[in-house]
Parts: structure tokens; C-alpha cells; sequence
């Protein structure tokens, strides 16, 4: 590659980065006005992960909107369920279904269920909810691409409470003897869980050190699950470090957006009532205009 | 009387092995006991023993199905219904993916181990989880009929087996469903329906109640769930009287089932339920421990007789 092709390809990168960031902040708005109406639905975790869920879906998975099914396709397990809304709007808007249908979260009839069903939306490749089922049903899927001798990936995000279940351990005990190529674990590492931070809660600390004493492939740095351009860091360091499975440890602001929200415990799954969306709404919103001038 | 129904159980899958590519083996590491060691032999590379973690193997399992493989799990049965219960309700059967569950040593079959180890709720757990078929096969043919059975569904099956020797019954023909009750033994004066090792119980109950003068009829139910409810109530109907035989706590399995399904008939019948009587059992020699615990011919006869006299 001539360093005039590698400056071009930079530039385009810095640019889908940009137009990701914007995308993110859009999303967000969009869930904070569905929380807002539905008075129902989980905003901090939800907002935590959204870069993340942003760039795997515009970015980095191989999927085919039209054909959800299609067996080639890349795996995301949203181990912690309780961000539904975030994977709902991420897959309305890469084509699995119409945005509109977004409105209708957590209603009666809805196929959008209060945490993800694979049997009613499409686009989601496992149901979750119940906490800790994501890494073992990841390995699964993985160790399926082995013996079927397809190339899919197989991602799986958890939250912390994800990790406090034992199941996880186990999971993450069979994954280091199996090694399934392809499998990789996404950690949104808020700090916060439903009843208060993670270290007054259940601390995992030293997290990293305990995911290489159970024999995984972590990535040294810990990534600013935030920014966009951390986000596409973390993912070129994903390729280039050798062996299965791997994981990657994020640390983002649970309720990112919205000042009096961050990092609350509070906002895990509270009703946004209509002071703090009438507070919380411009803040948004004022993220989103700034990430655009940046696009343009 | 042949090998044990684990051994023949656990053969037959080790031979299905070599016709479906698509078949895949977990253990929790008792696959000496369950004898999925067979199949672990046969193909080291569809078996995966992940030690002793029942939670996470039914969840492997389950990801192994959304990409069309059709695994199969062992595991004892009071640990794979006690400790992956959230696995298979949520995972499974909530996404209706077709995964068979073998619950080894079930009702007090690993008899010497004691009641730590005796599964006398899986059938009441099981049974509650839509999406989910329940099958106790007699002997070690249906056992086999049962795996057959449960491969060529869409949804996941609990087959419960005995860890040992049971008594060979009449053969069940390809005309008989697996979910249909087959009578063993027609009857006119008490209905005995029975499932598991109290099959072959209840049909020499039947011998010794022929002697009385007691014309007793004996069903099979070895699928719990779907239960063949009419079948069991054109029964009933007839003899007005049903004593259900399990291995199994009389709280939420086959007794319990047709008891349910048989008032919603409407059907006026007297009903007694031989089984665990909601108590916690022991170590013993298997035949001793179920006769203790009112799971006996003697048993089955003394209730026949109760509800007709």
C-alpha cells in the first residue's frame, strides 16, 4: 500500500468515525424520547454501551439485514438484556426492521419484548435477560462455527451484573479449554449496577488480571467505550493480537448524556419522568448537534 | 431383563453418531455414568465434557442449536433440572431450541448415593416449562424410542432413564407413538397408570390383583408432557378408579398430571398416587429403598384394592 492509499484509507476512517459518533449521539436521543413515552425500559445500560453496539453493527459485523438468518452471519449476544432498546434501535436502523416499530417497545403484541427475543425480532441472535447465559451460549455458537467449518464471529457483551453471575465463570473456565475461534467478550464496564457502584455491589477487581489467569486473550489497554475513535482502536487491536477467545474490557458512564444521570445507580432501570426529560433532552441533543459539525 | 438402560442407552447414541453428522454430546463429567462415554469414544470431536458446570453445558448446548447441530445433554438428573433450570426455561424451550436432555439416575435409582442424588422433582420442574416434552421411558427399548423420538422434534425433550437393570416390556410398535399411552394390560375395576420402573411394578400388582378378583387395567404414560389425555380418560371413565404409580414426589408429576387433567373432564373418579410422599428419602439397596418410600407391588395392590372396597 503507497502511503497515498494509506493516508486516503485514514482519512475515510476518521471520517466513518465522525459519522458513527453522530450516529450514537442520535440513538441515544431516540431511546431517551421511547424511555421517556413508554415510562418503562432501562436508560443507563442501555446508554453505556452505545458506541459499542453503534460501531459493531455499522462497522465491524458481517450481517445481511434482508436475510437475518443467513447462517454465514456474524453473532451478537446482548448478554445483558436489559439494554433491549439500545439493540433495537441499532437494528431498525442497520434495515432488520422499520424504525416506527421502535415506538411500540414493550407494548402488547409488540415484537419488540422488554429484553431481546430471538423468536419475535429479528436480528436478535439470542434472547437474554435473565443474567449470565451470554458467554456460554457464545461458546456454543462459536464451538457450532468449528464444527460446521464456517468463519462467522461470535461477540458477546456482559455488564458487570453479567459477571457476578457464577454461570459467566464457568463459561469463561470452558471458553479457555475449547478456544473457539472466533469468539470474543465485549465488557461494558460502567461501574454501576442496579443497587450502586460494582465495587460496593460485587467487586471484580483486578478484572484483567482475572481473565488472564483463566487463560484469555485480553487486550492490554482498557478502551474508552465512549469515544468512537477508541471503539475503532480497540477493534483494530482485536485483529491484531493472535488467539481465541479473546475479550476487551470498556469503560463507559452508565447514562452517558445526560449529566444527572451518569453514573447513577438510579437510572439503571428508573421511569425518566418528565422534569428529567425535560432537563435531560437538550443535553442530548446538544451532543448530537456537536458530534454533527464535526461530520460536516 | 438385559444391561442397563443407561448402557443401552448410551450405545444407541454412540450409534446414531455414525448416521447424523449433526449429532453433538455434552457431559458434565459423569459420562462414565451416563455412558455418553460411548459416544465421547466414538467421535472426540462432536463431545464435550465441561466438567462440572450443568448451567453452562444446557447454555453451550443451546447456542450449538441456533446453528442447526442437534446436541445432546447428559447430565443426573436431579442436577440438570436443580441446577439449569434457568437454562433450559430461558433458553431452551423459551427459544424453542430442539436439544434433547438426558436426565441420568432418575427417581431414586442411584439408590446407594442417597437423597442428595435421588431426583424426585425434575418431572414437577420439567413439566411446568412450556415448549418442553417430558418422557420416562419403561425400558431400555422405549429409552431408545424415546432418543429416536426426541431428534425428530423442534423443540427440546427431557428423557428421563434409570440408572439400572429394568424388566424388558412388550416391545412398542412403529404404530405407537411415543406420546400415546399404550395399555399394557386391559382392565375393567381399577385403572393403574405408571411410568419409569413402576411400569413393570404395576403389571405384576395387576398379576396379583387377577387373583383377587380385581380386574385391573395398566397404562404406560411415557410422555408426561404431551400427556394423552384421551386415552387416560376413555380409561378412567370406565373403571372410575386411578392409581398412578412414579418414581417421583406425588407433588407435580404423573399423579398430579392426571389428576389435573382428569377433573378438567370432568370425569368422577377416586384417585391414589403412589410416589415419594413429599419427603426427603436415603441410601439403600434400590429395591428396599423403593419399597420403603410406598413404591412396591405390595403398595400398588393395597391402593387398588382401597379404593375398590
Amino acid at each position: 500500500m503507497t502511503l497515498e492509499q494509506r493516508a486516503l484509507l485514514e482519512k475515510e476512517e476518521t471520517r466513518k468515525i465522525k459519522i458513527l459518533a453522530a450516529l450514537a449521539c442520535r440513538f441515544r436521543i431516540e431511546m431517551f424520547d421511547i424511555l421517556h413515552a413508554k415510562q418503562t425500559g432501562h436508560w443507563g445500560g442501555a446508554s453505556s454501551a452505545c458506541e459499542i453496539l453503534t460501531a459493531l453493527y455499522f462497522h465491524r459485523l458481517c450481517l445481511d439485514p434482508k436475510n437475518p438468518d443467513w447462517e454465514d452471519r456474524d453473532r451478537f449476544i446482548l448478554s445483558k438484556g436489559h439494554a433491549s432498546l439500545l439493540l433495537y434501535t441499532v437494528l431498525a436502523y442497520r434495515g432488520f426492521f422499520e424504525p416506527e416499530i421502535l415506538a411500540s417497545f414493550r407494548d402488547i403484541d409488540s415484537t419488540l419484548q422488554g429484553h431481546p427475543y430471538m423468536n419475535k425480532t429479528p436480528g436478535v441472535d439470542m434472547s437474554t435477560g435473565a443474567l449470565g447465559h451470554g458467554i456460554s451460549v457464545g461458546v456454543g455458537i462459536a464451538l457450532a462455527a468449528r464444527l460446521l467449518k464456517k468463519s462467522y464471529h461470535s461477540y458477546v457483551m456482559v455488564g458487570e451484573g453479567c459477571l457476578n453471575e457464577g454461570q459467566s465463570w464457568e463459561a469463561i473456565l470452558s471458553a479457555a479449554k475449547y478456544k473457539p475461534e472466533g469468539l470474543t467478550l465485549m465488557v461494558d464496564y460502567n461501574g454501576v449496577q442496579l443497587d450502586g457502584p460494582s465495587k460496593d455491589i460485587m467487586p471484580l477487581e483486578p478484572l484483567a488480571d482475572k481473565f488472564k489467569a483463566f487463560g484469555w486473550n485480553i487486550l492490554d489497554e482498557v478502551y474508552d467505550g465512549n469515544d468512537m475513535k477508541a471503539v475503532f482502536q480497540s477493534f483494530r487491536e482485536l485483529d491484531r493480537i493472535v488467539g481465541w477467545p479473546k475479550v476487551v474490557l470498556y469503560h463507559t458512564v452508565k447514562g452517558k448524556g445526560v449529566s444527572f444521570m451518569e453514573g447513577r445507580n438510579t437510572w439503571h432501570g428508573a421511569p425518566i419522568d418528565d422534569s428529567s426529560y425535560a432537563a435531560g433532552r437538550p443535553e442530548l441533543a446538544a451532543f448530537f448537534e456537536q458530534a454533527l459539525a464535526e461530520v460536516m | 431383563m438385559g444391561e442397563t438402560m443407561r448402557d443401552a442407552f448410551g450405545k444407541y447414541l454412540a450409534k446414531l453418531g455414525n448416521y447424523r453428522d449433526d449429532l453433538v454430546v455434552l457431559d458434565a463429567d459423569v459420562s462414565s455414568s451416563t455412558k455418553s462415554s460411548y459416544f465421547a469414544k466414538a467421535f472426540p470431536d462432536r463431545f464435550f465434557n465441561v466438567g462440572v458446570a450443568e448451567s453452562n453445558m444446557v447454555d453451550i448446548a443451546g447456542g450449538l442449536a441456533t446453528a442447526s447441530l442437534r446436541p445432546v445433554v447428559n447430565a443426573f438428573a436431579i442436577f440438570l433440572s436443580l441446577k439449569a433450570t434457568d437454562q433450559i426455561r430461558n433458553v431452551l424451550a423459551y427459544n424453542r431450541l430442539p436439544v434433547v436432555l438426558v436426565g441420568a439416575y432418575g427417581g431414586l435409582s442411584d439408590s446407594f448415593d442417597g437423597a442428595s442424588h435421588q431426583s424426585l422433582e425434575d418431572i414437577a420442574i420439567m413439566r411446568s416449562i412450556p415448549g418442553l416434552e417430558v418422557l420416562i421411558p419403561a425400558d431400555s427399548s422405549e429409552a431408545l424410542r424415546a432418543l429416536e423420538y426426541a431428534l425428530e422434534q423442534d423443540c427440546p425433550v427431557y428423557i428421563r432413564l434409570n440408572r439400572n437393570q429394568v424388566p424388558d416390556l412388550e416391545a412398542r410398535s412403529d404404530d405407537q407413538p411415543m406420546t400415546r399411552i399404550r395399555a399394557l394390560r386391559s382392565g375393567r375395576d381399577v385403572t393403574i397408570a405408571a411410568s419409569g420402573i413402576c411400569v413393570s411394578i404395576a403389571l405384576k400388582a395387576a398379576e396379583i390383583l387377577a387373583d383377587y378378583g380385581i380386574s385391573a387395567e395398566v397404562l404406560n404414560v411415557a410422555s408426561i408432557k404431551p400427556l394423552d389425555i384421551s386415552t387416560l380418560s376413555a380409561s378412567v371413565a370406565r373403571t372410575a378408579r386411578l392409581v398412578t404409580a412414579e418414581e417421583h414426589s406425588i407433588v407435580g408429576g404423573l399423579g398430579s398430571a392426571c389428576a389435573e387433567a382428569l377433573s378438567e373432564k370432568g370425569i368422577a373418579f377416586r384417585l391414589h398416587r403412589i410416589g415419594v410422599r413429599d419427603c426427603y428419602t436415603e441410601s439403600g439397596p434400590y429395591d428396599i429403598l423403593l419399597a420403603k418410600y410406598g413404591i412396591s407391588v405390595d403398595e400398588i395392590v393395597r391402593q387398588a384394592s382401597a379404593l375398590i372396597s
